[in-house]
């Protein structure tokens, strides 16, 4: 109970902190244009992604590799939150002429009325917010983001969580495909074009203190019971389920926390950009977050906030070392195409130390 | 007979010589399955090494060929069982490109193994899975930096035609058969016929089969793993690049990630038939894509991709061990 008290102190003292920041920021425009701005603004946004990723791959080891899937979700619902683009509703199907095609009639019918239920939620959160000021607008399309995000964290999770290791790791990979496919026939969303004309609304305060918040949550939810639950699920199943623990539900709720907090990151990283394309969200963009993970550790809170840090930067200073003129050319190109330089830290990783970089920092003895 | 008819089996052959391309590949997930009981992700990008080793040798060599047979007119006309299948010279010198291309890739698979499976062989699984997703992502970003991102077009090794169908009777006037796609069939039914006869027929295959039923007691009994392992990769990186080459003959562009979507539909497919039966992996494969082009051809086309997703989700839930795998029960 003490630590609690001491996090809930810890975050609300960064929260204050960043406001703080946020508003010295804010005295100077040039430093808002800067491409350091922009930077830090993608570390806040890697953080959250990591750190929710760490919450389902490292602390409950559930190998998901569709983590931008539910960032396209935050990204697409939270801009058309603030865009306020509403979704027609669907038709049901004709019923006329039906003979024995009435089993799947009954079922496009239930479908639609689903799809409308959802509809009609959209619809009726943007009429209501249409008055609202724009940093409560702001605050509105990042919760409906993360909240449909778990919505779709929990879709995925429930059917695919009764596998394990490879298989997980395929469907996820799968589910974040149908989202793209989805997003990309979406014609209120874009389609293929994305969305253009997101209102500027992500800056220093909003990424920091959702950063903060994410820590925070996956930090107390892992030393709580909860947190025993996901690492009993994490370290032996089997055992785990013979001791009466109801691992479906442990792996569900790490599933659709950091589907959540992608959903989030997701919102943000769409009103930062102010243009989004369901391309950006690919198989490539999870590798990036699981990289993250495991070059942290996998279950290590500061050690994977640390590598998010260090690849949000890497890309970076890579461009700029791909711009020297005086390097050999194939260096520049190498330089150029950072998936080689991640897929090697990966191999080499898992070769020489696959506890990751900051494994075993920052961790008691005995404890998790 | 009517249009739609012609229709229907036009799209199955379609079907079928896509899905042949899949059996290929899937094989290779399949074996190396059975014997590590692991999922090698890096095995579609096997494929697109293939179609990229095919794409610098394979004029070389049908060059070659058509030199050894005097250069005949390439354009005469045919009868016969050439008439499906092409002249014969470019038939030897599609055997040759194989030929080169699967050893080439069964060395390479073999050296993949060597360098980075090998050293996790006791290892966790999770260790295993991350190691081989990043040597997927390392062949395909090299891919890329050697072969450039832009797609190629890959070269004409057969001459490619359309088999004139109609002069075999006014019913199946409409149908196009490619003789590229006869190939493909052709080609791959071969390639199973000696796969099953190596696996059931010799001394190599039994060790195998005896690996994947019970490594430990395998080791017991004098197998030397090590070799077995090896020459499982070796195996199915042969099949995979010979998917690679069946498969740009029939859609000639190529670029270094089109071995990620052919890798994962294939995927599904071994998981469709039951991973670890070889069989099954045929089956699955060819299912996946008469599925696939059945969806193109009258469903939403756009969804192409998602399909056999949607098809892995149902066949986990419904049935997880496959079409034709055994269920194992997980022993404590």
């Amino acid at each position: 109970m003490r630590e609690f008290e001491r996090t809930k102190i810890v975050l609300l003292v960064t929260i204050a902190l960043v406001a703080l920041l946020a508003f010295v920021c804010n005295r100077s425009p040039e430093f808002l244009q800067s491409r350091i701005y922009d930077i830090l603004l993608g570390i806040g946004i890697s953080i959250i992604l990591a750190e929710g990723l760490n919450l389902v791959n490292g602390y409950t080891g559930q190998f998901s590799l569709g983590h931008a899937g539910f960032m396209a979700v935050g990204a697409f619902l939270g801009s058309a939150m603030s865009l306020g683009i509403a979704f027609p509703y669907l038709d049901g199907p004709t019923w006329a002429g039906a003979g024995w095609t009435v089993i799947f009639k009954v079922l496009q019918q239930g479908f639609a009325w689903l799809v409308n239920a959802f509809f009609w939620l959209h619809n009726g959160i943007i009429a209501l917010s249409s008055g609202a000021p724009g940093w409560a607008k702001f605050l509105i399309a990042l919760i409906y983001g993360g909240a449909t995000a778990a919505l779709s964290g929990l879709l995925v999770g429930v059917p695919s969580l009764r596998l394990k290791g490879d298989y997980l790791a395929i469907v996820t990979l799968g589910f974040n495909e149908i989202i793209r496919v989805i997003i990309q026939n979406a014609e209120p969303l874009g389609a293929q074009r994305g969305l253009t004309g997101v209102p500027s609304n992500t800056n220093f305060f909003w990424v920091f203190a959702f950063a903060a918040l994410t820590i925070y949550v996956v930090h107390n939810l892992v030393h709580s019971t909860y947190g025993r639950g996901f690492l009993s699920v994490r370290d032996d199943e089997i055992a785990a389920e013979s001791m009466g623990i109801n691992t479906t539900k442990y792996k569900v709720l790490a599933f659709v926390v950091g589907a959540a907090f992608a959903g989030v990151a997701g919102t943000l990283f769409a009103h930062q950009k102010q243009y989004i394309n369901p391309e950006s969200f690919n198989f490539i963009r999870s590798v990036d977050i699981v990289v993250m993970v495991i070059l942290g550790g996998m279950g290590n809170t500061v050690g994977v906030c640390i590598a998010a840090v260090l690849l949000t930067i890497l890309p970076e200073i890579l461009r700029d070392v791909a711009k020297l003129e005086w390097l050999p050319i194939w260096l520049r190109e190498v330089a150029e195409n950072r998936m080689i330089i991640y897929s090697l830290i990966l191999i080499i990783l898992m070769l020489a130390r696959p506890q990751g970089l900051f494994g075993g920092w920052g961790k008691k003895k005995g404890a998790a | 007979m009517d249009s739609s008819t012609i229709e229907f089996i036009q799209q199955l052959i379609n079907g079928l010589s896509l899905g042949a391309t899949y059996a290929l590949i899937a094989l290779g997930y399949t074996m190396v399955f059975g014997v590590l009981r692991f999922i090698n992700f890096a095995h579609g990008d096997i494929l697109m090494l293939g179609s990229f080793a095919g794409f610098y040798c394979g004029p070389w060599l049908t060059a070659f060929t058509r030199k050894l047979a005097g250069n005949p007119d390439p354009a005469r006309d045919l009868t016969g069982i050439q008439e499906w299948v092409g002249p014969w010279e470019s038939l030897l010198g599609l055997a040759l490109v194989l030929v080169v291309v699967m050893s080439a890739c069964a060395v390479f698979g073999m050296l993949v193994e060597f360098l980075c499976y090998r050293p996790l062989r006791n290892r966790p699984r999770i260790t295993v899975l991350i190691t081989a997703i990043g040597v997927s992502l390392f062949i395909e970003s090299m891919g890329q930096f050697l072969f450039g991102a832009a797609p190629r077009f890959f070269p004409e090794l057969i001459s490619d035609r359309s088999i004139d169908f109609s002069a075999h009777g006014e019913q199946w006037a409409g149908l196009t058969l490619l003789r590229s796609q006869v190939l493909t069939i052709l080609v791959t039914g071969v390639l199973l016929i000696a796969l099953t006869l190596l696996v059931k027929r010799t001394k190599i295959g039994m060790a195998m089969r005896a690996l994947a039923f019970n490594p430990t007691a395998c080791a017991l009994m004098g197998v030397n793993v090590s070799l077995i392992v090896s020459f499982t990769f070796g195996l199915g990186s042969a099949l995979g690049g010979a998917a690679g080459i069946l498969s740009s003959i029939e859609r000639p562009s190529i670029d270094p990630l089109m071995g990620v979507l052919f890798g994962l539909k294939a995927f599904v497919a071994a998981v469709l038939g039951g991973i670890g039966n070889l069989a099954g992996a045929v089956l699955g494969g060819l299912l996946i894509g008469v599925i696939e082009i059945m969806v193109v051809a009258y469903g939403p086309a756009t969804y192409r991709d998602a399909v056999a997703f949607a098809v892995l989700i149902v066949i986990l839930l419904l049935r997880p061990s496959g079409l034709l795998g055994r269920n194992v029960r997980e022993k404590v």
